[in-house]
């Protein structure tokens, strides 16, 4: 840092920046003089070349430039000017974190009823909170327990199929169907946890992955059963203690606004659904903040830190990673469940693995095993595309943007601060 | 006269054609302190995970005696055995780095916890029962805090603690499971000869308050000699001595292993033959 300021340094320093960003111009105008130089053009009597050596002149001289900042150390100081405000926000979110969630928790609940609340608004926070739930049930997979699965969308598929199955074929409702959902989704989560209980890391992230396909693939190809590509439709919507929301209820039933003398309002279902995913996310939250404090979820804790550790204390790995598995694969079910119930049409479509890779991204750029951290990384990835609709075409780039700039500058996740589950002193100051 | 609490006969362990343990036979009795010790790759970390079960031996025999009845630990899981009253430390400190020193106590009475929070059904609602066995073990990893002098770190997330407080952490957890022969692997390495000395008297102290046997591998010649009962010499993974401290520290075999030869021992005949030609 001192020898920066010497003269000599500096111009030495400049002779070396200008001498890379000219390199880096050079490989840029390599690549870029036949791809984007020579554009092929379908014209009349066969195929003819446009020469467009003017763009390979900007393009080259944008990473000339842009080198050049870098090198001379324009992108510190501008990852310092954002880090601070960004780091002092997440610093005053931790110390104020629990107003803040009775605030969050206080304006989910009156959401629906807010001026601005239309249809629009109702659907993109229920989409949200879909992501939210299942981003709290993958947490304690990967969150807690360490084991990295990238096939998590498989169950969400278990728990959705299961509900349009059970709803269509014996005619139960939403809420008797939902435990059965969510059981036949841990049934299938122990089912993957018993062949990789012996793998860790990229192995189990590579078996997770093709389990998640598998699931994908047999939807699609047990044709009888499934429906194949054409998914099933007609699934029952949610009632409420058996009432149906619509207009005109069949024989023998009173629907919703007849029982409560309102007038029938399309919107009252989707309110009523965005209630159901709230209460269910909360459930997820209840369970897990609670299973931090049980020997149970320390022991997930644990056995992230170090399996070896924790067979030399006498935990059993085998049924803590079970029950993690089956944990997080009930609540992907039940996620699942709602989500059939909401669209009332699934296909194996729903269920690709970039779905899985969103929750893992929530999980991840939220901070591992960190509650909030989930909902605002379900806020970034899931609202904030749907705000900016208009760039529709850039979407995807700020989304791998805003992914690496997070990786910079918090590696661990937006929250990646950890609260104890037990204390022998009351915290003090920043609670170290 | 103190029973015998871990039997081991004929235990050899192969890999592959690499014997690292040979027909070693010795037996660790309650109340006392047994080390075993030998040069570097003697097998002393071998044997100590076959007797957690971190290895399966290719031979022998390892009966633990407990009150109620004797358990053959070759035939046990990990887990099982560390169930079973068997509790260990790691050469490389095996701590939860980012779980705090508390924490770190509370996860290492797992299984009682487990019961008692009716395998997470009862924990759920926060049942009395369940609040009640956690304050126990809050209080029981109290009381080892203040005998390791953690008391003021306890909300210390454990990778922070400097290293010596991390060994005494790793020796605290073990003990938190209540075990009847806890095995440390080099619990002295990297202490400074003051924590060493501290350590020698945490030892005795587990041994004489809790009566239970210590298993010990150590370089340390000042922790060895200055607390063991019984000393267990191996060298290539073949016993080369066994008594207690002032006959092995005379024992002639021991003195070989670790300084070597004499001088008049006879050189194998084709180094003769060099050293003779001016070749070495």
């Amino acid at each position: 840092m001192l020898a920066d300021t010497t003269p000599l340094a500096k111009s030495g320093r400049w002779a070396e920046a200008l001498r890379d960003a000219g390199l880096a111009a050079l490989v840029m105008l390599g690549l870029l003089v036949l791809i984007v130089g020579v554009q092929t053009v379908d014209g009349e009597g066969g195929l003819t070349a446009n020469f467009r050596f003017d763009w390979v002149l900007i393009f080259c001289g944008a990473v000339f430039a842009g080198r050049l900042a870098a090198k001379l150390g324009a992108g510190d100081a501008i990852g310092r000017a954002l880090a601070k405000p960004v780091g002092g926000a997440v610093g005053a979110f931790s110390a104020y974190s629990k107003q803040i969630v009775w605030l969050g928790l206080g304006f989910a609940a009156a959401m629906p009823f807010m001026p601005f609340a239309d249809r629009y608004v109702v659907d993109v926070a229920t989409a949200m909170l879909i992501y939210v739930m299942l981003g709290w049930g993958l947490n304690i997979v990967v969150g807690l327990a360490g084991l990295l699965d990238l096939g998590y969308v498989a169950f969400y598929a278990v728990g959705a199929y299961s509900y349009a199955m059970f709803a269509k074929a014996f005619g139960l409702s939403f809420w008797e169907c939902l435990p059965l959902a969510g059981a036949m989704a841990a049934t299938f989560g122990v089912l993957l946890g018993f062949p990789v209980l012996r793998l860790r890391g990229d192995y189990l992230a590579i078996v997770t992955l093709g389990f998640g396909e598998i699931i994908r693939i047999v939807l699609i190809n047990w044709y009888t059963v499934t429906g194949g590509p054409n998914g099933i439709s007609g699934i029952p919507r949610p009632t409420l203690f058996g009432m149906p929301f619509t207009a005109s209820p069949p024989e023998g039933t009173t629907s919703v606004h007849e029982f409560f003398g309102i007038d029938f309002d399309p919107n009252h279902r989707i309110i009523y659904l965005y209630f159901v995913i709230l209460a269910l996310a909360l459930v997820v939250n209840f369970f897990t903040n609670r299973a931090r404090r049980l020997p149970l979820g320390r022991a997930w804790e644990a056995l992230r830190e170090d399996e070896i550790a924790c067979r030399a204390l006498g935990i059993n790995p085998t049924n803590t990673k079970l029950s993690a598995f089956a944990v997080g694969a009930m609540f992907g079910g039940f996620a699942g469940a709602f989500f059939s119930t909401r669209q009332g049409f699934i296909s194996p479509e729903s269920f690709t693995f970039f779905e899985s890779a969103v929750v893992l991204a929530i999980v991840v750029l939220g901070g591992m095993g960190s509650q909030i951290g989930v909902v605002i990384a379900a806020f970034v990835l899931i609202v904030v595309p749907e705000l900016f609709r208009e760039f529709a075409d850039y979407r995807m780039l700020a989304f791998g943007l805003g992914m690496v700039l997070i990786m910079i500058w918090r590696p661990r996740g937006l929250i990646a601060h950890r609260e104890p589950t037990i204390r022998l002193h009351p915290p003090q100051g920043n609670g170290r | 006269m103190s029973e015998a609490l871990l039997q081991v006969e004929h235990l050899t362990m192969r890999f592959g054609g690499l014997v690292a343990i040979d027909d070693v036979s010795f037996l660790a009795k309650r109340r006392e302190i047994t080390a075993i010790i030998g040069p570097n790759g003697a097998g002393k970390t071998t044997v100590f995970n076959c007797l957690t079960g971190f290895y399966k031996p290719t031979v022998g025999r390892l009966s633990f005696h407990r009150p109620d009845g004797a358990l053959y630990l070759e035939q046990m899981d990990d887990f099982r055995i560390a169930q079973a009253g068997v509790a260990r430390t790691f050469q490389n400190i095996r701590l939860f780095p980012m779980m705090t020193v508390l924490e770190n106590l509370i996860v290492a009475q797992h299984n009682r916890l487990m019961r008692a929070s009716a395998y997470t059904f009862a924990g759920i609602f926060g049942l009395k029962r369940y609040r009640d066995a956690e304050a126990e073990a809050v209080a029981k990893a109290r009381t080892w805090l203040e005998r390791v002098g953690l008391v003021a770190e306890a909300d210390w997330l454990a990778g922070n603690l400097p290293y010596g407080a991390q060994r005494r952490l790793e020796i605290a957890r073990a003990m938190c499971g209540d075990p009847l022969l806890l095995c440390l692997d080099e619990p002295a390495a990297g202490l400074n000869p003051r924590e060493s000395a501290d350590l020698n008297a945490l030892l005795k102290s587990v041994r004489d308050d809790f009566g239970i046997g210590i298993l010990l591998i150590e370089h340390d010649m000042s922790v060895v000699m200055g607390i063991s009962d019984h000393i267990v010499v191996l060298d290539y993974g073949r016993k080369i001595a066994d008594g207690p401290p002032d006959a092995v520290k005379r024992d002639q075999n021991v003195i070989r292993a670790y300084l070597g030869e004499e001088e008049s021992a006879p050189l194998p005949p084709e180094v003769a033959a060099d050293i003779a030609e001016g070749r070495r």
